[in-house]
């Protein structure tokens, strides 16, 4: 178990100097946009005199490398600064919206990724019958579609209807249950978007395998079907299935952005849309760097997950 | 057929079975309309090049086909039921239970997900024969009488954790698990060494008869056939040529085909003058260390090869043969020594030699199939070192390429353009072989290059390569762990064990006694083609071993 470890703790030292240059970008992006920040906040009127103090105010008049390394050590711990459009502390702002993000993800993963792996494994199963290409046709659709698109059709079947809500307003007093009431159209707006990518790869991911002596000694051993590919496939096709599922998790925490705005959802992807709209640069900064640790995190997870699902790289000879 | 043995109940029938496979849209047929008839206890041992229908026909034996064929006419009966007309769920019923397989390669059958004793134990739990704890119970016992080692424990591990020989012992006994009536063994040992392979042929055997299992041994190996089997059949493209019990079949051959297939051992180079004192090898390999990692795979070997002469490299898997044809190339710079060229150091790295040196030493390698680009033409795959060595274009080029082909006895006009898909095994190796001289090297080095071929293309091949020799005066470096081939073509043998050089010198020596103790138990392993030659040798090693 020893080689895991060593790997983990390369995999988070990468992780974190990944974390790193990121970082570093996202700061320098924000410093070359055009425009001076103090002067855009006060309005052309302001004089001279004015925008100097608030600019000191602000700290820009500092060098940029100090500036970015007080913002980055504020980040560290948790302390993102304020933000210039309400003043309000950004860590405050986020905290709420990251929840809502999150649980919107983990809704969405809950329905996309066991029904993608059921479906992938079934269309394996029965690979190239009328329910196999039933399957893919639609998982292709669905993927071909454009998220608003998919997001008003939903609203126009599901809502117009009153089924579901066609706005997921939250806040501190709504409850567990209701929340998922109302946040069902977001989820399986979603769910469509990400279940072809990951029900087609765990498809390929085992028909790739089919063909291998082992799936033929299994055969040949009188195995039923089922049980070849979920115990003699599935194992060994694990690596792509779990790499591919955390890209499109990752997706589901940060590309949510239009499903967000749509459903009038308040998560991450709004407020980044506001902030960039606003000038509100501290917050964008901040969302950028959560948005980036997210992706970063989930792919360390899966590489940790594939080495695990190989017995070959845990049980040495 | 006539009932050989009438003595014993007959297990398994195969009549007038026709098997085809799909390519394209068409369908052609693979077997033929062949008749086989199998006792109780019995086994019959299945012959022929590959193609020739072997696995097919062991694999309808259990009523199955691999995706993309399907039996398309005959009956198969076993044991009072009908397995055409049988059910899929009754088929599987009985496979792994009353009829189980046994597969070449132990490695990649083994699914490597899973410990041993979990593949063990499925067939008898999934078929309802034993519980998971009776399963293991057994396993042990059946490990032990396969004289795998630590049989208590060996279960537990995962398929990487052990060896090709115990994982093909293995195979065997999880093949054993419900005590079937009937193993089909698909070519058991042929991916194993020499002295690996007696191991496992005496523990397959000696099971086979004490549980009395009927069974059908495939193999393309005449002398493993002639240990192994009471009868005998011989296949050609699907049809059977004759079939007779083993020694009959053996001191008798009644068919042209099965005489050609008996006479193939007799090849031989005819012996070379010694080469006189003084003159300057081709290649020199001076005590060279090299390895990777912190392990040493070569231990300070040291070999000489001239021009117009044949070195054989021969040693088990793991001796260290392929890393000494890594280092002369330069792939594997070594920690210590030197390799000479005409008597002038190389450069260690091969990214430091000049083209020239490059284009002096070429290579073929053990698997056409994986050597040639697949998307290449042959005009291109030939072409491309004959245009960056030698600076050829254009007509100049398609002549020369024209001539490669002339000269590995392929049909310019039929062949320039083909793709290597659409070329035999023994067709892609000769495509190897024109590349490797498209650059007119001086020496060469054949990694095992007919090992993977039947027994009569590489024969093709081997003669190939001693004519190509005598016409260009060059030198070989021929890896291989199959002492007939060195015996039909070396002119100078390197014997290696673990890294190191066991015994070097021209080959008559080599085959005479006395040897060195690994080279006695190499030469004393290869198999002959006396149906006694397993019993006889397993005695006297006993006696030995007693004595020492």
């Amino acid at each position: 178990m020893s080689v895991i470890w060593t790997m983990i703790a390369k995999r988070l030292g990468l992780g974190v100097l990944t974390l790193f240059v990121i970082s570093v970008i996202i700061f320098g992006a924000t410093e070359l946009l055009p425009g001076d920040l103090a002067q855009n906040i006060l309005g052309q009127s302001a004089t001279p005199e004015t925008v100097a103090a608030f600019r000191k105010e602000l700290g820009l008049d500092l060098p940029a490398y100090t500036r970015y390394f007080n913002w980055l050590f504020g980040a560290l711990q948790g302390d993102f600064g304020t933000s210039l459009a309400n003043k309000r502390p950004i860590a405050d702002l986020i905290a709420t919206r990251l929840g809502n993000t999150l649980f919107l993800a983990l809704y969405a993963a809950a329905i996309s990724v066991p029904l993608s792996l059921l479906l992938g494994i079934l269309a394996a199963l029965y690979r190239n019958s009328i329910f196999d290409r039933t399957v893919n046709a639609m998982a292709l659709s669905s993927i071909s579609f454009p998220e608003f698109f998919v997001a008003y059709i939903l609203i126009f079947v599901l809502a117009q209807s009153g089924l579901f809500p066609s706005m997921s307003r939250m806040d501190a007093t709504v409850g567990f249950g209701e929340a998922l009431y109302r946040t069902f159209l977001p989820a399986l707006t979603l769910t469509l978007v990400v279940t072809a990518h990951m029900m087609r790869m765990t498809r390929a991911a085992i028909i790739n395998l089919l063909a291998s002596p082992y799936i033929e000694m299994a055969r040949l051993k009188g195995m039923k079907p089922m049980r070849v590919i979920l115990k003699h496939a599935l194992p060994n096709a694990l690596a792509p299935i779990i790499t591919v599922v955390a890209l499109n998790l990752a997706y589901l925490v940060t590309g949510v952005v239009v499903v967000e705005v749509v459903f009038v959802y308040p998560g991450l992807g709004q407020l980044m849309v506001d902030s960039v709209s606003k000038r509100d640069f501290p917050v964008v900064q901040a969302v950028a760097l959560i948005f980036a640790a997210a992706y970063v995190l989930l792919n360390l997870t899966a590489d940790v997950l594939s080495t695990l699902s190989n017995p070959r790289l845990i049980h040495r000879k | 057929m006539k009932d050989t043995n009438p003595a014993k109940p007959v297990l398994l029938t195969l009549r007038d079975i026709h098997i085809e496979g799909r390519s394209e849209e068409t369908w052609s047929p693979i077997i033929k309309g062949v008749d086989l008839t199998l006792h109780k206890g019995e086994v019959l041992g299945l012959i022929g090049e590959s193609g020739a229908g072997k696995s097919t026909l062991g694999l309808a034996a259990m009523g199955f086909t691999r995706d993309g064929c399907r039996i398309s006419g005959g009956t198969i009966d076993f044991d009072g039921i009908d397995l055409r007309a049988a059910t899929e769920a009754q088929r599987r019923g009985l496979r792994g239970k009353r009829i189980a397989y046994v597969a070449q390669s132990a490695a990649a059958s083994f699914n490597p997900a899973h410990k041993l004793i979990d593949q063990y134990s499925e067939a008898p739990v999934q078929h309802g024969v034993m519980s998971r704890a009776e399963a293991e119970r057994d396993a042990v016992e059946l490990y032990r009488r396969m004289r795998l080692p630590n049989p208590e424990e060996i279960g537990f591990r995962y398929p990487h954790q052990v060896s090709g020989g115990q994982l093909q012992r293995a195979m065997t006994a999880m093949a054993m698990a419900c005590r079937p009536d009937l193993i089909i063994f698909d070519e058991p040992t042929t991916a194993l060494d020499v002295t690996t392979q007696i191991e496992v042929l005496a523990a397959i055997r000696d099971i086979v008869a004490q549980f009395d299992t009927a069974a059908i041994y495939i193999t393309h190996d005449l002398a493993v056939v002639a240990q192994m089997a009471d009868r005998i059949k011989v296949l050609l493209r699907g049809d059977e040529v004759e079939e007779a019990d083993t020694r009959t079949m053996l001191a008798a051959p009644k068919e042209d085909y099965t005489k050609t297939l008996w006479a193939v051992r007799s090849y031989a180079r005819p012996v070379q003058p010694p080469v006189a004192k003084g003159t300057t090898p081709v290649v020199s390999v001076r005590n060279v260390t090299a390895g990777y990692g912190a392990a040493d795979i070569l231990k300070d070997i040291s070999f000489d090869i001239h021009k117009r002469r044949t070195v054989a490299v021969v040693g088990e898997s793991g001796s260290g043969k392929s890393t000494a044809a890594r280092v002369i190339t330069g792939l594997l710079p070594p920690r210590r020594g030197a390799i000479l060229f005409d008597g002038a150091p190389l450069p260690a790295d091969y990214r430091q030699r000049s083209r020239d040196q490059l284009r002096q030493a070429q290579m073929i390698y053990q698997m056409a199939d994986t050597a040639l680009n697949p998307k290449l033409r042959l005009r291109e795959l030939i072409g491309r070192p004959a245009q960056m060595y030698l600076g050829l274009n254009g007509k100049a080029l398609t002549d020369r390429i024209r001539d490669l082909l002339h000269l590995i006895e392929l049909e310019p006009d039929k062949f320039i353009d083909r793709l290597p898909s659409e070329l035999s095994g023994g067709q892609k190796q000769r495509i190897g072989i024109a590349r490797a001289l498209a650059a007119e090297p001086k020496f060469i080095i054949c990694d095992e290059v007919t090992s993977a071929l039947d027994q009569l293309v590489a024969e093709g091949i081997l003669k190939l390569l001693d004519r190509l020799q005598s016409e260009f005066d060059l030198a070989y470096m021929f890896i291989t762990h199959d002492l007939a081939t060195v015996r039909s073509i070396a002119d100078e043998v390197v014997v290696m064990q673990n890294g190191k050089v066991v015994e070097k010198g021209p080959k008559l020596e080599m085959f005479e006694p006395p040897h060195d103790p690994y080279t006695e138990l190499l030469l004393s392993s290869v198999p002959e083609m006396d149906p006694d030659w397993l019993t006889k040798l397993l005695r006297e090693r006993a006696a030995k071993a007693g004595k020492g």
